[in-house]
């Protein structure tokens, strides 16, 4: 894989919706509650979030109050030891679960209190998924795995197959789209799923672990991949618990004991060395091939 | 168009797993065919036994002699049955009769030159042969004047003539009966003619095959009303006017009354040996009607317990499959699916898949009737005689598909498909999305 292959990653704002394509049946957000300092709104927030579980009549917190705000177009990787409650956290970015309290403003809307039908609609309208084990559906072809997303929002038309051709393409799969994923390696499967979560023009991508089943080349292409998409002005929270994986991000938020322990900013310098680094490493191991 | 996608969707999942989904119809597939088919040859069956006996006539009324149990008949002759007295009787007083056949049967031996054959001989009028819907392939049935003159002529049915003359031409050649030394002259041939039915216990089966028939006049003259039959060691008298008169009633709608009537008029006269008993082929025609819905009854009972069988097997299947595919569910909940999406989803699948069951058994279904003729023709080239041992209503059925039975067996296995399907899909909808994501 060559310097050059990276050229086509880029998504090209044509095929970026807007976001005024919002649905209007979702519940009635309190209008933006939260605001930073610039006025604008984050993508996401969340305030005093706390989650409980009772396993076998004993409570455990995996969060006890966790507070953080993601504006738009920011790169956060959320990192921790297991049993932080990092998982925990994810699945309520991701929407999969309810929090027992507090807040998570997604846009202008408190989704903590939604039901399973709003929750599932936030998810296909708002957040892009992508896991550490791709998670393609096995028997569709790369194109229409691209549309699933899509698909649960009842848009099948041709415009939205023409969508998937464009992200397919942007993503360097323009000559798999009748692939399935048995017939892709690991990182051209992972890159099937980065624009799947494209398709919906999220507030944001989650990537669980999205580099933990690929080799150091394939790693370095899909972070490659995020940075770009990073510069066009998406939002991305990661979570991972490698260190030169969450070296390439702007910012990294680590959690111990279900609480925030710190929330540092990565400098330019110091991402910038990170893929430098990562490079020479990628470099030194194809020359111990030859 | 969502709904298009829907179902092409749940097609091509269960392609995915070609003999899996194939072997999933199967129960439905037999279900269905067997409602189809089954039903097909009951009706092919019941319209042989209908058929022979609309062949006795809606319209007639059989009287006959029936032998009386031993204990009635002690201590008396061997005299039992009707009585011409009888016959007069009912001419006399029954105004809705058409017209009275008196029919007398004795068993014989019919011989020429070498050639012999045992068979009945029928004393009868010139009427029997229409009412018994006999043909005559060669020559003439017996006439009216045969019978005022009780001349020596028979008719031959078509086996007694090519046993007897199996090289000759049988017309104006004499047929000797040994037992009562007397020649009748044959005037026709018949044509062949199937056996009736055998009804309930009441009528027995009629084989026309082997009978010789004679003016009923020249049987009393030449032969009396006295018959004995020789047994090994024994001899046995029996003495009977009349096996049996038929009686034609001028209208479908008169039947009921005049057997009633008929009835009235014989029974006491026979009351105290029980020796004649009065058939109406009309009522046996509803008693084959009832029979024939049971047949459907059984038939469709069957078919239905195949069908809850293959409702087992998709339910079975479509278990298996949620757990297999939970990733998969997992999958499309973090996506944005909705409860009611995958419910949706995994109903297609079921109703897809007993549709197509039940296509394919209403296309085997069709193939039945050739089906069941070639199992027959198996059978009897196989084994003849288990094949003449088969009742005729099986031998001789006509599979017809009953058109009604395609959208019943299509809605039951629609039905079946929609309940069975119904609980894994719920399963598959309930399953938390964190857990099922993770489930490998």
């Amino acid at each position: 894989m060559s310097e050059s292959q990276v050229e086509p990653y880029r998504v090209s704002p044509a095929s970026v919706l807007p976001r005024t394509a919002e649905p209007g049946n979702l519940p009635a957000g309190e209008g933006g509650r939260v605001t930073l300092a610039d006025g604008s709104v984050p993508a996401v927030s969340i305030r005093e979030l706390k989650k409980s579980y009772v396993l076998k009549s004993e409570t455990v917190h995996a969060l006890r109050g966790v507070s953080f705000d993601i504006p738009e177009g920011d790169y956060v990787a959320i990192m921790g030891p297991s049993g932080s409650g990092k998982s925990t956290l994810l699945n309520m970015l991701g929407c999969l679960d309810k929090p027992t309290s507090g807040n998570f403003f997604l846009g202008h809307d408190d989704v903590a209190s939604m039901d399973d039908d709003s929750l599932a609609e936030i998810r296909s309208r708002r957040i892009g998924f992508v896991f550490q084990s791709y998670n393609l559906i096995q028997q569709y072809t790369v194109v229409e795995n691209i549309q699933v997303p899509l698909y649960y929002q009842g848009k099948l038309g041709p415009a939205e197959k023409q969508r998937a051709i464009d992200l397919a393409t942007s993503v360097g799969l323009a000559e798999r789209l009748d692939h399935r994923p048995m017939q892709l390696s690991g990182g051209q499967q992972q890159r099937v799923a980065i624009a799947r979560s494209l398709m919906n023009d999220p507030y944001f991508i989650l990537a669980d672990e999205a580099t933990g089943n690929l080799d150091s080349v394939t790693t370095e292409e899909i972070l490659n991949l995020f940075d770009s998409l990073n510069n066009e002005g998406r939002t991305i929270i990661m979570v991972t618990h490698e260190d030169e994986v969450a070296a390439r991000a702007k910012r990294i938020v680590r959690l111990a004991d279900g609480l925030l322990s710190s929330d540092r900013t990565n400098s330019e310098e110091s991402r910038a060395e990170a893929r430098i680094r990562q490079h020479e490493h990628v470099l030194a191991l194809a020359q111990r091939k030859l | 168009m969502l709904w298009m996608r829907t179902w092409k969707l749940g097609v091509k999942s269960l392609l995915l797993h070609p003999l899996r989904s194939g072997l999933t119809m199967l129960g439905i597939l037999i279900g269905v065919w067997a409602v189809i088919v089954l039903t097909a040859i009951s009706q092919g069956a019941s319209d042989v036994v209908q058929k022979q006996i609309e062949s006795l006539g809606a319209n007639t009324i059989i009287v006959r002699s029936i032998k009386p149990p031993p204990e009635k008949m002690s201590g008396r002759a061997a005299l039992y049955g009707l009585k011409r007295s009888d016959l007069e009787l009912i001419v006399a007083n029954v105004p809705t009769v058409d017209s009275a056949l008196p029919i007398r049967e004795i068993r014989r031996q019919f011989t020429y030159g070498d050639n012999q054959v045992d068979g009945r001989l029928v004393g009868c009028t010139p009427d029997y042969a229409e009412i018994n819907r006999l043909r005559v392939a060669n020559g003439r049935f017996l006439a009216d004047a045969d019978d005022i003159g009780a001349d020596n002529v028979c008719v031959l049915a078509a086996q007694v003539a090519l046993r007897l003359f199996p090289y000759e031409e049988p017309l104006g050649k004499r047929v000797y009966v040994p037992e009562s030394t007397h020649y009748y002259r044959v005037v026709g041939v018949l044509e062949h003619r199937n056996a009736s039915a055998a009804i309930g216990g009441s009528l027995d089966s009629q084989d026309y095959s082997g009978d010789v028939y004679i003016p009923i006049r020249t049987l009393r003259r030449r032969i009396g009303d006295t018959v004995v039959i020789r047994r090994s060691g024994q001899f046995e008298t029996e003495i009977m006017e009349l096996n049996q008169i038929t009686l034609q009633v001028t209208g479908v709608d008169q039947v009921r009354t005049t057997a009633a009537m008929v009835e009235s008029l014989i029974m006491p006269r026979h009351a105290a040996l029980q020796d004649v008993a009065v058939v109406v082929p009309l009522e046996l025609l509803e008693q084959a009607r009832n029979l024939r819905m049971m047949f459907l009854g059984i038939g469709v009972l069957i078919a239905c317990i195949s069908l809850v069988v293959g409702g087992i097997g998709i339910m079975n299947i479509m278990l298996a499959s949620v757990t297999e595919r939970t990733r998969e569910i997992g999958i499309r909940r973090a996506l944005g699916a909705k409860r009611k999406d995958i419910v949706q989803q995994f109903l297609v699948e079921t109703i897809v898949l007993s549709f197509a069951g039940a296509f394919l058994g209403i296309l085997l279904g069709f193939l039945g009737p050739p089906m069941y003729h070639g199992l027959l023709y198996a059978v009897k080239t196989a084994s003849p005689q288990k094949f003449e041992s088969l009742p005729e209503a099986i031998r001789q059925a006509e599979p017809s598909i009953v058109l009604a039975t395609i959208p019943l067996a299509v809605g039951i296995a629609v039905a079946v498909g929609l309940v069975s399907g119904l609980y894994p899909a719920v399963r598959a909808a309930k399953m938390n999305p964190i857990d099922a994501l993770r489930h490998e």
